[in-house]
């Protein structure tokens, strides 16, 4: 049963990206992706995996799709049709399909206990979660302790985002006494 | 304007709801699915949200551009701050057996410093993006 | 024809996985338009959620919460782990191309890869 309801979920998750591909109107591909974002969601929760369900889920069809369209609306919402035949491109897609598809003939069969992905490190992580740490979810465990260094790495990262979309982005016309909004430095620089 | 009217009723009455399911999953996070990066984008939505109901002008005043890069700061330092307190302490980075008397206990205060980081950190991020975006006219 | 099924239902997960990422590197390559491209790599972001979670997935486990039930099966907690921090950093980096594409707008007036690129050789 797990098995068919996570088949029938990526197939409406391959047909919502086909639709997507083919679609010229950019707002409708923005809300297309908000779907498959909550098609992934649902995924991710028959793949036992409720913490990284609920991230995307409020990351993908919440906050990613409010800034697609906040970038549509400072930009156009209609797509210019290609001067590029999209012959090359496909034959590309096509080639690395198919020797990827090649090479899962030698991947182990979907929700097997005894591949090497579940037999080693992530495998002994419900084991040593009750002595060591204590806390049920060892999800949380895994993220702030065992790999405490991995994660100040990501959350570096982030910061780092929000520091170089404030550069691009920002202007300092909110604040009080700064009447030249027009003539900011920032803006000098970009357009001449 | 005066269309949305429903929209805006909806959003006051959920808004409180969405604040506290966020700050839910980030203190229940050790026992349920849950943690400082989920809590910090259902905040960071919670508060773009308001944002787009009720103007930009009057969530700047609820939280302030300032205060929202404050915040993103604040978050990696506490995180960091929870790593070299661990390594005065005589451990080694982020090391947080020895935070406590108690290993299991300085395991526990390291994690929930480390994930109220993590929560700074990504709601000021979401928030902040999303007020460099709306904040450009066209 | 047993053969055949069975493979399906073995790969469908990896298939559907590569089918996700050629599709979002497509859209990369062939389309001009930048906000098209960001979304294709966002669909090709999401493919790799896909590719780690799935091996890790254990038919009949639960999810890694530790229960009292002493013979609980749980499902791998790593790539959880992974994904997790992925994504809002997925998120970040597209926040990042977005804002890239909003001064490119307002630099030449257009999105369209072809028209910059003929505004560039006009110079």
């Amino acid at each position: 049963m797990e098995a068919f309801i996570n088949m029938v979920l990526l197939t409406m998750m391959a047909a919502s990206v086909v639709a997507l591909v083919r679609m010229r109107n950019l707002f409708a591909v923005v809300i297309l992706f908000s779907v498959y974002s909550f098609l992934m969601a649902s995924v991710l929760v028959v793949l036992d995996a409720p913490d990284v369900a609920m991230t995307e889920a409020a990351v993908g069809s919440g906050v990613s799709t409010v800034l697609f369209l906040a970038a549509l609306y400072l930009t156009k919402t209609e797509e210019a049709q290609p001067r590029h035949s999209p012959l090359l491109p496909m034959f590309v897609a096509v080639v690395v399909g198919a020797a990827l598809v090649y090479g899962t003939y030698d991947m182990p069969p979907f929700g097997a206990a005894d591949t090497p992905v579940n037999t080693h490190v992530g495998a002994q992580y419900p084991g040593r979660t009750p002595a060591e740490i204590d806390i049920p979810n060892v999800v949380s465990a895994v993220l702030a302790s065992y790999r405490g260094f991995d994660t100040l790495g990501e959350v570096l990262v982030v910061f780092t985002a929000a520091i170089g979309v404030l550069l691009l982005l920002r202007r300092n016309k909110r604040r009080p006494g700064d009447a030249s909004e027009e003539a900011g430095p920032d803006r000098a620089g970009m357009e001449d | 304007m005066r269309l949305d009217v429903v929209l805006r009723v909806v959003v006051k009455l959920l808004l409180p709801f969405i604040l506290v399911f966020g700050f839910f999953v980030q203190f229940h996070g050790e026992i349920s699915p849950g943690g400082g990066f989920q809590a910090g984008v259902i905040v960071g939505a919670g508060l773009i949200l308001y944002a787009i109901m009720f103007g930009l002008d009057l969530a700047m005043r609820v939280v302030s551009v300032r205060a929202v890069e404050k915040l993103v700061c604040l978050g990696v330092l506490l995180y960091m701050g929870t790593g070299f307190a661990g390594m005065l302490l005589g451990g080694n980075f982020l090391d947080y057996n020895v935070l406590s008397y108690d290993p299991i206990k300085g395991q526990h205060l390291g994690i929930i410093l480390i994930e109220l980081g993590v929560l700074f950190t990504v709601a000021g991020t979401m928030v902040a993006i999303f007020y460099a975006f709306a904040g450009r006219e066209k | 024809m047993n053969g055949l099924v069975s493979s399906i239902l073995e790969h469908y997960n990896q298939w559907v996985t590569i089918f996700l990422m050629v599709a979002g590197l497509y859209v990369v390559v062939a389309r001009g338009n930048m906000v098209k491209k960001l979304v294709g790599l966002s669909v090709f972001q999401t493919s790799v959620y896909l590719l780690y979670i799935s091996p890790g997935k254990i038919l009949g486990g639960t999810a890694p919460i530790l229960i009292d039930d002493p013979n609980a099966v749980y499902s791998n907690p790593l790539p959880h782990v992974l994904i997790l921090t992925a994504i809002v950093v997925g998120l970040a980096t597209i926040a990042l191309g977005l804002g890239l594409v909003v001064r490119i707008n307002e630099v030449y007036g257009t999105v369209e890869e072809d028209e910059i690129f003929e505004r560039s050789d006009d110079e």
